[in-house]
């Protein structure tokens, strides 16, 4: 009989195929000219092109600018969901979820054809909102996972203790969200600064984000700074999921 | 009392400007007008337009809808294979490997879907693989498979390994014991992966976008942001857009209803 752990095996081949070698390739491209030479300037270029310095800028400032409206928002939404004494519901929670499950063009083209009517000029301000709109659920889910699982007793016990409720929440409570807190800004920070299409249905194609500039030079057969793009896009989410790793599970099991 | 009532309040002014778009939309899927905000009476002319199929490109967008739920179905199909097999592989990896084989499962998890799409790109382009349909079948398998592996993976550590063992030892060979054994306890896990795979491949644009190649295969995703970028929104998008948003709100109310039911029988015994 062949031993059950080599049923692993398959998935692990399917794995260096196409997940670890298009990453490698990434790098290779990034790294190479358009003959195939070893060549730094790719890279270098996006250093010294203050086009793409400026649009990697304002993808990282929109994305925190969303991650925070998202924490601020989301947190409160989160916390009485999650209030066994505020919602008893269990539909009110399944209707912040079902967004996550629509077509996120679908939702994005609907909320700007909504600003349009509305007479709204699209642009960053929009942009902003567009993004909060897209990027809410996915974190109001992960803190409501983590604060309907945790334990109550300590709370109950700051509480005996004779910390006000104010102090419970901010000592107790909200310490013990933040893996729920770190998993949300992990599932909104990253899709916000490499979405492109987005961007483009919020703006009008007024403004880029980093995704965006990808996607122009990859469809524009400039493969190599393509590749070194997104090279850079992987350097930065090797340092966020670095401090990720253990809030990774909370986020993703149990979606139904 | 009143820290109910705010509560309340707040989480329903949320759920109105999550919903706003939305039914806004779905207001506007009953009127004729091809610019949206323009309401020149009720009529369902646009979802009758829909289903036959009678506007600008209304064979495309057909196409589109029958593409992306067939590469939907194929891709959920293989993922939960590949999977459920590579879940029961790595429970019974030990030690590095194991944890090993679980980074490289969260890899594609973790990643952008423009990384995905990106690399599988320059995978295909490398490899001078033609991309079509099946390009996009296997990348959509790529970001697929980790969600059933994690779906699958917690059913086998709750499962009492001495079932397998007893079948096995009440004269069930290998095979039956898979079939008998196994494959029921993992059954939900499977289930609920296959589903997460199938709507994860539904909601995909990225990834499907760089792994299509120029033959013209357009998924629902692909197809709404080519019109997008047209210029406008095609009006019988409108009524599709409500009906997907139906559809999806039943399915979401069937699941819990029936959870709701399993908790209760289950808290009742």
């Amino acid at each position: 009989m062949i031993k059950r752990s080599y049923w692993s095996l398959p998935y692990v081949i399917f794995m260096m195929v196409f997940v670890v070698l298009p990453l490698v390739l990434i790098v290779m491209y990034a790294l190479q000219d358009g003959s195939g030479h070893f060549t730094l300037a790719n890279v270098t270029r996006f250093f010294t092109d203050s086009d793409s310095l400026s649009t990697f800028a304002l993808s990282i400032e929109v994305a925190i600018e969303n991650s925070l409206i998202c924490i601020l928002l989301g947190y409160p939404a989160a916390w009485i969901l999650a209030n066994r004494e505020l919602n008893r519901s269990a539909v009110t929670v399944m209707l912040f979820i079902m967004p996550m499950w629509i077509n996120a063009l679908m939702r994005t083209l609907a909320t700007a054809e909504l600003f349009n009517m509305l007479g709204f000029t699209l642009g960053k301000g929009t942009l902003l909102f567009g993004m909060v709109y897209d990027y809410i659920p996915f974190m109001i889910y992960p803190i409501y996972n983590t604060l309907t699982k945790m334990d109550k007793s300590y709370a109950e016990a700051a509480e005996d203790l004779g910390a006000t409720p104010w102090k419970v929440f901010w000592k107790v409570t909200v310490p013990l969200s933040m893996p729920g807190v770190m998993s949300g800004v992990l599932m909104v920070f990253m899709p916000t600064v490499s979405t492109f299409a987005i961007s483009e249905f919020l703006t009008n194609n007024k403004i880029k984000l980093f995704g965006t500039i990808i996607q122009e030079n990859i469809n524009s057969s400039m493969w190599n700074y393509g590749a070194a793009l997104a090279f850079i896009m992987l350097v930065i989410i090797g340092i966020t999921s670095l401090f990720n790793d253990s809030t990774q599970e909370s986020a993703e099991g149990g979606l139904i | 009392m009143m820290k109910k009532f705010v509560a309340k309040a707040y989480i329903w002014l949320l759920l109105l400007m999550l919903y706003a778009p939305l039914v806004f939309i779905a207001v506007f899927s009953f009127t004729e007008s091809r610019v949206l905000g323009n309401w020149t009476g009720f009529s369902t002319k646009l979802y009758t337009n829909l289903f036959s199929g009678g506007m600008n490109g209304g064979s495309s967008l057909l196409s589109a809808i029958e593409n992306t739920l067939l590469i939907a179905l194929i891709a959920a199909a293989f993922s939960t294979l590949l999977g459920t097999v590579a879940a029961i592989g790595i429970h019974n990896l030990k030690g590095r490997t194991k944890q090993g084989v679980q980074f490289l499962n969260n890899i594609p998890m973790i990643n952008p879907d423009i990384i995905t799409g990106v690399s599988l790109f320059l995978l295909f382009v490398f490899l001078g693989v033609s991309q079509g349909y099946v390009t996009v079948i296997l990348a959509h398998i790529t970001f697929c498979t980790p969600y059933v592996v994690l779906s699958v993976l917690p059913k086998l550590t709750q499962m009492n390994p001495n079932i397998y063992e007893a079948a096995l030892d009440l004269g069930a060979t290998p095979s039956v014991a898979l079939r008998k054994v196994l494959i029921p306890e993992l059954r939900p896990g499977m289930v609920s992966g296959f589903i997460l795979a199938f709507t994860m491949s539904l909601d995909d644009f990225a990834v499907t976008f760089f792994t299509r190649g120029t033959i013209g295969l357009d998924t629902l995703s692909t197809y709404i942001y080519t019109d997008a970028r047209k210029g406008g929104l095609t009006p019988e998008l409108r009524p599709l857009m409500t009906l997907i948003f139906l559809i999806v709100l039943i399915l979401l109310v069937i699941i819990n209803i029936r959870q709701e039911k399993i908790s209760k029988s289950k808290s009742g015994k």
